[in-house]
């Protein structure tokens, strides 16, 4: 098998592309969320003891 | 329960998810990869319907996370509703987004497997519109969930929505019985042997198992953030980010 048969797929190449592809594409997204996500509130939490130490 | 309690303590767990969390990425990737090379490589074309059944290698997968995702939600929120624990409650509201986005990801592979095969993107079918239900499931209990600002409200309100909602499971797994559905019946749960071929079925079980890992990873990842957050006021998070800035 070669690289253009595989990529064709039988002629399906579109149909099993795209779900291969948004696979892809959720599987990551679900990855980066949460990545963003503990950044933020590493940010703000450190915010948050700030501002509580300076008030106590 | 007391054991529960110590295990289930939300500091003791953030240390032991920060743990686990590598091993868990690490054991996904080696079974997706493996189990993408024995899909698209290996595994021979079907005789019936060429080289488009590989959708099936992300279809299956993904539509058995999106009922399973949501039985460990429904679950998870029981139990949070029953002994009140705080991080069964966590776990189940960080299911939601992740068994949607699999929802979503077993009906899209379904429409651009139906679409050469069928001839349609999309029919009214018993399997198809449970699954749908499932995906407004899922939904729902997210907006559910942030319409109440205190999380500890928002998570029983959402746990027994999550928990009505669970006679549609059996509905999806049984739609193709009970009903003359256009999609096909189960062909690996099917009694007996599987009516699969093993270069088939192994490429199957195998983006299965790394889903599943998958799943486990980004909600650890997840409820260790959610933990951060909640626990703001306590000593132990007050030294953990002193320490490490």
């Amino acid at each position: 098998m070669n690289w253009s048969e595989f990529i064709h797929m039988g002629g399906y190449g579109f149909y099993v592309w795209s779900s291969y592809g948004l696979a892809l594409l959720v599987l990551l997204l679900n990855l980066y969320l949460p990545l963003r996500r503990r950044k933020t509130v590493r940010r703000l939490l450190h915010e948050f003891l700030r501002l509580k130490e300076q008030t106590r | 329960m007391q054991y529960m309690h110590k295990y289930a303590s939300p500091k003791f767990f953030y240390t032991l998810a920060g743990k686990l969390t590598p091993w868990m990425a690490a054991l996904t990737t080696v079974l997706l990869v493996a189990g993408l090379y024995l899909g698209l490589f290996v595994a021979p074309a079907d005789y019936q319907q060429g080289e488009s059944y590989r959708i099936m290698f992300i279809h299956v997968p993904a539509a058995w996370m999106s009922m399973f995702i949501y039985v460990c939600m429904a679950g998870a929120g029981a139990i949070a509703l029953v002994w009140n624990v705080k991080l069964f409650e966590m776990f189940a509201g960080n299911c939601a987004p992740v068994g949607a986005s699999f929802t979503f990801l077993a009906l899209v592979t379904g429409s651009l497997w139906g679409k050469p095969m069928w001839g349609a993107w999309w029919a009214w079918d018993a399997r198809l519109t449970s699954e749908l239900i499932l995906f407004f499931l899922y939904i729902g209990y997210m907006a559910l969930e942030a319409s109440i600002d205190d999380p500890r409200r928002a998570a029983r309100a959402s746990a027994i929505l999550a928990l009505v909602g669970v006679v549609n499971i059996p509905v999806i797994h049984f739609s193709v019985e009970w009903w003359n559905t256009l999609h096909q019946p189960a062909s690996v749960t099917k009694m007996g042997t599987p009516s699969i071929h093993p270069s088939m079925l192994a490429p199957l079980l195998l983006m299965s198992l790394g889903f599943t890992f998958y799943f486990f990873t980004v909600a650890l990842m997840r409820m260790r953030n959610e933990i951060l957050e909640r626990e703001r006021h306590t000593t132990w998070v007050a030294q953990l980010l002193g320490s490490k800035s």
